[in-house]
């Protein structure tokens, strides 16, 4: 790195460093799914990058709509895209809890395979309905363009909006788990299904309406998604190792865990991206990784639930 | 006694011992007379998954250790066996127009200009067996040491060994000038001057691979069979009693996990023998979860079963993909499912539930009798199929 100045160097790290930050919002909306149904439910829904691509689609669809029938539309259409990415999502996986998880909450290791079959399935659909080729939606003006508060630095705006809209959900989640005594229910059946069952909380239908929640939110970073990149029918397979591993390396069933792994490996991947090749750092981030969870494996901030 | 020995513990007696007859008359006798060459390599790239089935019905039938790495040790066997051959292939005459004459063509690509280090050793036929056998053994062991010691396991385990497959296979792809990159390792000749892609050494591979998959079921069924296999079924159910009896469970689990490894690995290093080439896409997730999935529709606890099943599954794959690819992948997701929330046993359980009783009914020729039993059973509910049952295991 000798070649570039201070100057630059801190340009790089600014850009590169914001880069991580869209990585950052994608991996912590997937992993925020994915710590409530993993972390907290202790289902592992390989299916999970699936529905990051449904939300993905659905915002992909409702910009076509819109540009075709209401083109008037088009600059509004992104934030219903974003509701609705939630609730089709949302409801997704409530029909899977229902004719599927149900059944294997004693069996977690079989649940792995289970949605593993699912997410073929929903990949194969994809590929049939939306064809194989990659889909992007057409984004509203007021996404486009950067700011630049120097020269040297670009920031682009729709990385901007998504850590917005990240930022939200993630206060909503932290307020829906912690704060509500719908939360409170969630983390009650999840320690003690049989105690919280015997106390009078419907175990069945918040196992369900939990696991529909989290495919929801991972149904928002499907539409967060369509901002950064193209989406195809593989697109939330290749997503779906990196959010276990955040939800894992911070901590199952640790919320601020689960942010703090996803800032610090988005970061790591994206800087040393521009230092070394893209492959060499994403081996380099994963080895770290596995290593830290050799030596601690309970995470960065494992919370003292009883097993 | 020694009679005795071999059909009590290594054949599993008079079932285990029909059971691996039917199967090796199917797969040394029937396969051979009856499909041509090129459906009989087919058949025999089938049965060097069948390795990594088998080694997963020791780690997670028996052991309950679902490991979704096993592609990362049949990978390591498979491109140890595969740096042989292509030492070989790439001789200073053949490779003539290079810019550097006598190192693998992927290198020349890449600009190196000598064998690296950790390919020297693979100029000797013996050192590569070894490593075949050693390189992902001790990789298991390292994984292993660090991970049961201190009680990582179940679903931890298997999404650290399946971040471990992504890491192998991200660095074969980015290490393009050493692994062969996304391409893999292809243009393999020959052993010691013997072509391996003659149509006599075809079928000596096939039968050298059903010898060693024979091999291998033997060996797995005398461990599952002794002292250790009765503790591997203990640990699955019941970790902390055994574990309060004074075993020490994580060394048990290190060296199944080792055993699964090498047996993985051996599948590897036949299946690049006898397919040709070693690619980063057998190592990666995807045929990682499809050996678990092999495992899972034969049967995950039985040694024949996962055989059966791995052959099945392939067939389908290869009669679809060739007919219907759409339909392919619908079909392997409602196997998944199905298998997971309907056969959690397998075609193992299914034979284990109908087939032995049909046996048994043909046998007897009381088979007008059994129907009849069975109407009964219908109609009167549950109790006389209680009975039934019992029967049923006591004939076992």
């Amino acid at each position: 790195m000798g070649d570039y100045t201070t100057q630059e160097l801190l340009s790089i790290f600014a850009m590169q460093g914001f880069a991580g930050f869209s990585l950052f919002s994608v991996l912590l909306l997937m992993a925020l799914g994915l710590a409530i149904i993993f972390g907290q439910m202790g289902v592992i829904n390989m299916a999970h990058g699936e529905f990051m691509a449904v939300g993905a689609y659905t915002t992909y669809l409702m910009s076509a709509m819109s540009e075709k029938y209401f083109p008037g539309f088009i600059q509004y259409y992104f934030v219903f895209a974003i509701i609705a990415s939630f609730f089709i999502a949302g409801f997704l996986g409530y029909l899977a809890e229902l004719a599927l998880i149900r059944h294997l909450y004693k069996r977690p290791l079989d649940t792995l395979l289970a949605t593993w079959g699912l997410s073929l399935i929903m990949q194969q659909s994809f590929r049939s309905i939306f064809g194989a080729r990659e889909v992007s939606p057409t984004l509203p003006d007021w996404l486009l363009g950067s700011y630049q508060p120097t020269e040297t630095i670009d920031i682009p705006l729709n990385g901007m909006f998504v850590l917005a809209l990240t930022l939200v959900v993630t206060v909503g989640v932290f307020i829906l788990m912690y704060r509500s005594s719908w939360g409170l229910r969630v983390r009650a059946t999840t320690q003690n299904r049989v105690m919280s069952g015997a106390v009078g909380i419907n175990t069945k239908k918040i196992d369900r309406l939990t696991f529909a929640l989290g495919c929801g939110i991972a149904g928002i970073a499907g539409a967060a998604f369509t901002t950064i990149a193209s989406t195809g029918p593989t697109t939330g397979s290749l997503y779906i190792v990196d959010t276990f591993m955040v939800v894992v390396f911070g901590g199952a069933g640790s919320l601020f865990g689960t942010i703090f792994s996803a800032f610090s490996i988005a970061q790591a991947q994206s800087i040393l991206e521009f230092f070394i090749s893209g492959s060499m750092a994403k081996v380099f981030t994963l080895l770290t990784i596995v290593i830290f969870l050799m030596l601690r494996p309970e995470g960065l901030f494992a919370s003292k639930v009883r097993k | 006694m020694v009679m005795n020995f071999m059909y009590e513990r290594i054949l599993g007696g008079k079932n285990g011992a029909i059971g691996i007859a039917i199967l090796a008359v199917l797969i040394i006798i029937i396969l051979p007379l009856a499909l041509d060459l090129f459906r009989l390599n087919l058949v025999g790239k089938y049965l060097t998954y069948a390795f990594a089935a088998v080694s997963l019905v020791l780690l997670w039938g028996y052991g309950g250790i679902l490991s979704l790495g096993q592609g990362v040790f049949f990978g390591l066997g498979g491109y140890c066996m595969a740096m042989f051959l292509k030492i070989e292939a790439s001789d200073p005459v053949t490779t003539s127009i290079q810019s550097t004459p006598g190192i693998p063509d992927f290198m020349d690509w890449n600009q190196l200009t000598e064998l690296p280090w950790f390919w020297v050793p693979f100029n000797s036929f013996s050192f590569t067996i070894l490593a075949v056998l050693l390189v992902p053994t001790i990789f298991a062991f390292i994984i292993g040491f660090s991970m049961f010691k201190r009680r990582v396991g179940g679903v931890y385990f298997a999404i650290i060994t399946q971040i471990i497959a992504v890491i192998l296979t991200v660095l074969i792809v980015g290490q393009q000038g050493y692994t062969g990159g996304i391409n893999g390792i292809t243009d393999l000749k020959t052993i010691h001057g013997w072509d391996i892609r003659d149509d006599s050494s075809k079928y000596i591979l096939y039968f050298i691979n059903a010898f060693l998959l024979f091999g291998v079921i033997f060996l797995s069924r005398y461990i599952l069979t002794s002292k250790f296999g009765r503790l591997l079924l203990a640990m699955k159910d019941k970790e902390d009693r055994v574990r309060f009896s004074g075993y020490d469970v994580s060394n048990f689990k290190i060296f199944v996990f080792c055993l699964s490894a090498m047996i993985s690995a051996i599948g590897g290093a036949m299946f690049t023998l006898q397919v040709g080439f070693m690619s980063p896409s057998f190592v990666g997730i995807v045929p990682s979860i499809e050996m678990v999935i092999y495992a899972a529709v034969g049967g995950r606890m039985s040694l024949i079963g996962v055989v059966y099943g791995t052959l099945l599954v392939n067939f389908g794959k290869t009669i679809f993909s060739e007919t219907f690819p759409e339909l392919w992948l619908y079909l392997m997701g409602a196997l998944f499912i199905g298998v997971v929330m309907f056969f959690p046993n397998g075609l193992a359980g299914i034979w284990q539930k109908h087939g032995t009783k049909l046996v048994a009914c043909v046998k007897k020729m009381q088979c007008v009798s059994h129907v009849k039993a069975m109407i009964e059973t219908r109609r009167a509910g549950s109790k006389p199929a209680a009975r039934l049952n019992a029967e049923n295991v006591s004939g076992e």
